[in-house]
């Protein structure tokens, strides 16, 4: 065929070339991977870095300021809190509350919500039915006031807090995979993988599911980071994480009776919680590029 | 000649209903179909938009059971046989190539996808298998590892069409394969068809609503209409002494290439009727002009001549031809 020829006359970069050049090129998905990244590190390297035990009061260090103001000292370089307690080896530490939340809800509610969905948007009739019931019950009620009910009865802990927004979260994965997995339905691959033989189960993972991948990446990214606001609201309201447990919503409980004469206190978890969050939805969204069928070169 | 695949009586039922409190209505997207698929013949389907021939194909895929009526595969009905079986029957090529082909995979794995699925052979026997079709059908073998989003249509239509011949199926259903197609390309994946037909020995049955493509490449054709095939016979013979009125207008509604003529008139006047309320009678009769008597009140039924079925009351010799003629349009 004369056509072939002329395609192969024209070098074409690998694939893994072509990709490597789609990802580095795209710079709020480098900025946010290598925040997100740092932070990682940061939370899985914390008993090496931190240079204080977070946990250790020190009655006579009671709020000294960061170094960059007159009075802080390169010995805490946060500053420390109330207790004494060294202010960067909390913060280490708090990054690990945040990301085990955000991942193990994202985690819970993705596998719920998707599960849901995708049945819901391949076969239709009754069981769709019965998701969007589900799903319009769901929503009828309240996140952070259910939470603070369950939370307010079992009492607040890690587990308990992972567990229940995982519980509560999964409706918008269900909505969108319900919708993109709909779209997908209609096309003629999975026509065309049924007539061949294909089995259910085999349709849904191997023709669906890498479909939606993209839709299912941005509602993962989404959730992480609200459930990472959500502990922090909750922690906040003192019915999430329980002190001397250092969480980022916690810390920022603790400072606001400081809040008029330390006011690093709360404005060092607040941002670094902002950079966080920040930093998920950017890879969020550039992961969604990079992975869209659309974009492919 | 014997019969692949036989379509008795078979209707498909859809329940619509439009706003949540109107009373459901039943949609006949096919009507009672007698059919039998010739090994070896390549069968055309022709109709308007809306006449059943989709819903056709994928009753005949085993993709939609039929509500009445059934499809039967050497004495078995197609529903009880399992869908590997069904699978190594017939396989589809669909209209559109860029929703036929799933845009994450491989072209490779594409065509490879029913061996995968009935594990048929090892890896290296499948991939020998793969390249093998692929170049039969004028795929160069260095597309395996591409993407379908890098193929223009008419490769994507050889893809699909590879998918649907690796497993040698007997019968292959084309639902419409070149009307998404460029001209230029659409007479090439004909040509291709009709070579591996005779090639691979494999049945076809050509849907399409471009009877100039139907006369190229079918041995027999059926018109339908409203859900019901109202003329089937064998291509010249249909093509040259068409019987029913209805596929007369279609063929005088061939384009020509001579440029003065304008858009033939067909003297199908009215629009298509409404699937949700057919008319009575013959379902065609509000827009025939040779109707009479007994055709708003009267279904038609099969008259056989040689080989050759209409739907008609004007060639049935039990109607009494003298009645007097109704007005063309009301």
């Amino acid at each position: 065929m004369t056509e072939s020829t002329a395609f192969a006359a024209v070098a074409m970069p690998s694939a893994g070339a072509r990709l490597r050049r789609r990802v580095f090129g795209h710079k709020s998905l480098v900025f946010g991977a290598s925040l997100l990244a740092v932070i990682v590190l940061v939370a899985l390297l914390a008993p090496l870095i931190a240079p204080y035990d977070p946990y250790a009061q020190n009655l006579l260090a009671r709020t000294q300021p960061p170094v960059w103001y007159e009075a802080g000292t390169w010995a805490h370089p946060l500053g420390t809190d109330n207790l004494g307690r060294d202010y960067l080896s909390r913060m280490i530490y708090g990054a690990r509350i945040s990301l085990v939340i955000g991942f193990s809800v994202m985690v819970i509610s993705g596998l719920i919500g998707t599960t849901m969905g995708l049945l819901a948007g391949y076969f239709g009739g009754t069981v769709d039915l019965v998701v969007t019931f589900l799903v319009t019950t769901r929503l009828a009620m309240p996140v952070i006031l259910v939470a603070l009910a369950i939370v307010a009865i079992l009492g607040g802990s890690l587990l308990v807090v992972v567990l229940v927004l995982g519980f509560l979260k999964w409706d918008r994965f269900a909505v969108v995979m319900r919708s993109a997995t709909q779209q997908v339905r209609s096309q003629d691959y999975v026509a065309a993988a049924q007539a061949a033989g294909a089995s259910t189960p085999r349709i849904l993972f191997g023709e669906v599911l890498p479909n939606v991948f993209a839709q299912l990446v941005v509602v993962a990214t989404l959730e992480a980071a609200s459930a990472i606001l959500l502990e922090a609201a909750l922690s906040f309201l003192g019915l999430g994480v329980q002190p001397p447990l250092p969480s980022w919503g916690l810390m920022i409980s603790e400072a606001k009776a400081y809040m008029f004469f330390s006011f690093w206190l709360i404005a060092i978890p607040g941002t670094a919680l902002a950079l966080l969050i920040l930093a998920i939805n950017l890879a969020g969204d550039g992961l969604r590029d990079i992975v869209a069928p659309e974009g492919r070169e | 000649m014997t019969a692949v695949l036989e379509a008795n009586d078979v209707s498909r039922l859809f329940e619509v209903r439009r706003g949540m409190f109107r009373k459901k209505r039943t949609l006949h997207a096919v009507n009672g179909i007698d059919l039998a698929i010739q090994a070896g013949e390549v069968l055309g389907i022709v109709g308007e938009s809306g006449c059943g021939k989709s819903t056709l194909a994928k009753i005949l895929l085993g993709l939609l059971p039929p509500s009445e009526g059934r499809v039967r595969y050497g004495g078995r009905d197609l529903t009880e046989l399992d869908r590997f079986a069904v699978a190594k029957l017939v396989q589809p090529v669909f209209q559109d190539p860029y929703s036929s082909l799933n845009p994450r995979r491989r072209i490779a794995a594409i065509v490879g996808f029913p061996l995968d699925v009935h594990g048929i052979g090892t890896k290296a026997e499948r991939r020998r298998m793969v390249s093998a079709i692929m170049e039969r059908v004028g795929l160069p073998s260095h597309f395996a590892e591409r993407y379908p989003n890098e193929l223009s249509g008419g490769q994507r239509q050889r893809v699909a069409i590879a998918r649907a011949l690796v497993m040698n199926p007997k019968i292959v259903v084309c639902d419409e394969p070149t009307s998404a197609l460029d001209v230029s390309v659409q007479s090439q994946i004909l040509n291709l068809l009709l070579e591996l037909r005779k090639d691979l020995d494999v049945t076809l049955v050509f849907i399409s609503h471009d009877l100039g493509v139907v006369e190229h490449i079918a041995t027999r054709v059926a018109v339908m209409y409203l859900g019901r095939i109202v003329e089937l016979a064998p291509t010249h013979e249909l093509f040259a002494d068409p019987k029913h009125p209805y596929t007369r207008a279609l063929l005088s509604s061939i384009l020509t290439p001579e440029p003065g003529l304008g858009i033939p008139e067909t003297g199908l006047g009215e629009a298509y009727p409404d699937p949700l309320n057919p008319p009575s009678g013959c379902r065609f009769h509000p827009r025939c002009r040779q109707r009479f008597a007994p055709c708003d009140t009267q279904a038609p039924r099969p008259l056989l001549a040689s080989g050759h079925m209409t739907e008609c009351h004007l060639h049935d010799p039990q109607i009494d031809g003298s009645l007097p003629q109704k007005d063309a349009y009301p």
